[in-house]
């Protein structure tokens, strides 16, 4: 192997004063040769962004600084560096894509300037070489009718088209490094996969050393030459992409492996003959926009004539990317939403157009899990309050209230001085786990649960799922469960519906779904699931 | 205690706490300091400060100002924060009920806003003091009422913002009724920049209570600071202590009141306090 491209020599990265740990990294030594993909892979709080940061000289100075180690590009130490000299290498020799396409263009520049910017930055042409470099450049990332995109303004964009635009501007001047940070994390799973292509292909065809931060497997089976792992701040594990997924050597890496869901589901005993709890008919609902300019408002169509069976004791996931209506559809059953027409049907009794207090005595036969578990609690409130509202907003007298706080407390698995506590003392999963108890002191038939996994680590998310699975056997309940994730869906799910633009697409047991997709789009989604000819091996 | 280490943490904010300290020390000492009514003619008038015993001098009346003053604070102090507690009854409530239904019920509530906010607050203050006639409790009412639509503006975009947040979706989907997710659920939530905007609320109250007292529209019965310096701008040049005093009592009021709410204001949204001084 030639030089290194870059070297990372025992770097250290302090934190302020007061923060969890000393340092977000701690003493980690990795190389990027030229044409290689690292990835460095783990779970939130590894360190891994603040790597790539300090790479780039982004460190939130002063309160976090890189304190010991060197980084060399092609032998010239990066931390030492005066500004000049870093500015004329970053978006020069070192390119680096972000995690939020939303975020990451300038909002009221032209893709055009912005990228022209880069250009003249650091090597000026004139008007027309840069007009055709610029084309050239939206060309190579696989954007459509660059002529037309040139002129555009970043928010008429949608999100994988920002990501193009973010990598052009990264590969502009035809950088030896490019760093990504979660460059896909923000994308749907189509999307992601064709990112992950255009990255793939890119990097081959200019030989440069990509270094991809990722919290995902899939993603690391998909794209990478090597994989680094991170953990508190180290390394724990860094060898072939082959080695470490097929073979890997530490605990951490065994376990993190292992708590990633397997794309293939279990054939289960089919529920039809259990009666049916809930029962949608041709449910529709379609957000309007309203405009003072007759004929200027707006109406998108968000669920389209959805029916759909749930049996006791069965779960049905709702698959589908971003605005393909499944939030929205599981918002309308709890009636967060008003429906449009059609017909939501609990035990027989239509409590689509059931009036507040009516709706009322229905409440509590269903119930809710949401996806961020950091603004599903209510922050100034007790864990023990959080959980007791709901009974005691149903006339549950406040001693009986109290008993089942603490049963349910003890059966999420959270000690009973949670009680008694406030949301932010606890983690991710740890608020999830409270999101849940709240739900089911209830004592709810039909469980909607929207993404409840989505925000969690690997590790968290796994245990997270093991208990819903728990709950729904003792408790025997029907589980509505949306998901991006058909690695999740994979698992949990008895039936699986795939929602494309407000409509269900496909709705079959998963095991069939997933063998054998009928329509194009279910086809097309499950090709796209990052690292799906990789099985990652059972926990030992 | 971590809030007051962050309070803390600006100077400013604790010098204003204590400037405030002393000024509420001296208007709950003011009837053991001077046990008589501030009315009182205790010697002969346009005494200069220091003579006679008299600390600050006597007024034009042979008054004695130094008990004007602590009396005066007692007023002015009691008028400001009952008027801000008015205000912010009004302001508080109208402000969830917009923010919380949100449509028509926020598009009445707040044209009903506007409406008092186009007025300026000052013609409108001396307007309703003038029709109520002047006592305490038409100058503590009119003064809520000019000063709640800040207020309610600043609780509606809260309760805008906040009543999509998941946990208050997770209160309806438990079935908790209206007045409990308003005030149980969000209000909460809501009230840092409330608290903040009532301390820097309750400045304004002193100004707006002192100007209406120069202009002789203040209760009769109440010595205040306003009133002083307006009885005694006639003769503002030759005994300047008689107005001098009580307008350096208002000005330190203020000025008090407003680094303790620019201090509650750092202690309350840290993040936004360490970028401003980044």
């Amino acid at each position: 192997m030639e030089t290194a491209l870059l070297d990372v020599e025992g770097l250290v990265v302090s934190l302020p004063a007061g923060a969890e740990r000393l340092h977000a990294v701690d003493g980690i030594s990795f190389t990027l040769a030229r044409n290689e993909i690292l990835c460095i892979v783990g779970e939130s709080g590894s360190g891994k962004s603040m790597t790539a940061h300090a790479i780039m000289g982004l460190l939130p100075q002063p309160q976090v600084r890189a304190t010991g180690g060197r980084i060399l590009y092609q032998g010239e130490d990066l931390l030492a560096a005066a500004p000049a000299r870093l500015r004329a290498l970053r978006g020069n020799k070192l390119g680096m894509i972000f995690q939020e396409p939303m975020t990451a263009l300038h909002p009221i520049m032209r893709v055009e300037a912005q990228i022209a910017e880069v250009i003249q930055h650091h090597a000026p042409m004139d008007r027309a070489a840069l007009k055709a470099r610029v084309t050239e450049l939206l060309l190579a990332v696989g954007l459509p009718d660059p002529e037309r995109l040139r002129r555009s303004w970043p928010h008429r964009l949608s999100g994988g088209q920002r990501q193009r635009v973010m990598i052009a501007m990264a590969l502009a001047l035809g950088p030896d490094i490019l760093v990504a940070d979660e460059p896909t994390t923000a994308l749907d799973v189509t999307t992601q996969a064709q990112i992950l292509a255009l990255i793939r292909q890119i990097q081959a065809e200019r030989q440069m050393g990509v270094l991809l931060i990722t919290h995902d497997f899939g993603v690391v089976a998909e794209v990478a030459d090597r994989v680094a792992v991170m953990q508190h701040g180290r390394i724990v594990e860094i060898g072939p992409v082959a080695q470490i997924l097929e073979n890997p050597l530490h605990d951490y890496t065994r376990s993190l492996i292992a708590a990633v869901p397997r794309l293939l589901a279990a054939p289960r005993p089919p529920s039809a003959d259990a009666p049916v709890v809930l029962e949608t008919e041709r449910v529709c609902k379609t957000f309007r926009q309203r405009s003072w300019i007759p004929g200027r408002g707006t109406e998108v169509a968000a669920v389209k004539n959805v029916s759909l069976a749930l049996h006791r004791g069965e779960t049905v996931g709702l698959v589908g990317e971003s605005g393909s209506g499944k939030s929205t559809f599981a918002r309308c059953v709890v009636r967060l939403l008003e429906t449009d027409g059609g017909a939501i049907r609990l035990h027989g009794t239509n409590i689509a157009k059931l009036g507040r207090r009516a709706l009322r005595p229905h409440r509590q036969r269903i119930q809710m899990v949401f996806q961020d578990p950091y603004a599903s609690l209510n922050p100034r409130r007790r864990v023990g309050d959080i959980i007791a509202a709901g009974p005691l907003a149903h006339g549950v007298p406040r001693a009986e209230a109290d008993r089942r706080t603490h049963e349910l407390l003890a059966l999420v698995g959270l000690d009973d001085r949670a009680a008694g506590r406030y949301p932010h003392e606890f983690s991710g999963g740890q608020r999830q786990r409270i999101g849940l108890a709240r739900a089911l002191a209830m004592q709810p038939e039909i469980l909607v649960a929207d993404e409840p996994v989505s925000a969690l680590d690997v590790s968290v998310q796994a245990q997270v799922l093991a208990l819903l699975a728990d709950v729904r056997a003792r408790f025997n309940l029907a589980m509505l469960f949306i998901t991006h994730d058909l690695r999740v869906a994979a698992q949990v799910c008895d039936r699986v519906a795939v929602m494309y633009r407000g409509e269900i697409v496909e709705l079959r047991p998963t095991a069939e779904l997933f063998a054998d997709p009928r329509h194009p789009y279910v086809r097309d989604l499950l090709a796209a699931v990052p690292g799906r000819r990789w099985l990652p091996a059972v926990g030992t | 205690m971590d809030f007051l280490r962050r309070f803390a943490r600006n100077k400013g904010a604790v010098v204003g706490a204590v400037v405030l300290a002393c000024v509420v020390l001296l208007a709950l000492a003011a009837p053991l300091i001077f046990p008589e009514t501030p009315w009182e003619i205790v010697g002969p008038p346009f005494r200069k400060p220091g003579e006679m015993g008299f600390l600050l001098g006597t007024d034009t009346l042979g008054r004695d100002v130094a008990a004007g003053i602590a009396h005066g604070a007692r007023v002015t102090l009691l008028l400001s924060l009952v008027s801000t507690a008015v205000a912010l009854s009004i302001g508080v409530v109208l402000g969830a009920v917009a923010g919380y239904h949100g449509g028509w019920v926020d598009d009445v509530v707040m044209r009903f806003t506007e409406f008092f906010q186009t007025i300026p607050n000052f013609i409108l203050l001396v307007v309703l003091v003038a029709i109520f006639t002047p006592s305490i409790t038409s100058i503590v009412v009119a003064i809520g009422i000019v000063s709640w639509p800040p207020l309610a503006r600043i609780v509606r975009g809260e309760f805008l913002t906040l009543r999509s947040r998941e946990f208050v979706q997770a209160a309806h989907v438990l079935g908790q009724s209206s007045p409990r997710i308003i005030f149980g659920e969000i209000l909460p939530n809501a009230l840092s920049p409330v608290i903040v905007s009532a301390s820097l609320m309750v400045a304004t109250a002193v100004l707006l209570e002192s100007a209406l007292s120069f202009l002789g529209l203040g209760d009769p019965n109440l010595m205040s600071w306003g009133y002083m310096i307006g009885a005694s701008r006639t003769v503002i040049r030759h005994a300047w202590w008689i107005s001098c005093f009580p307008g350096v009592a208002i000005a330190l009021t203020v000025l008090a009141l407003n680094l303790v709410g620019e201090g509650l204001s750092d202690a309350m949204n840290p993040r936004l306090a360490r970028k401003a001084r980044a």
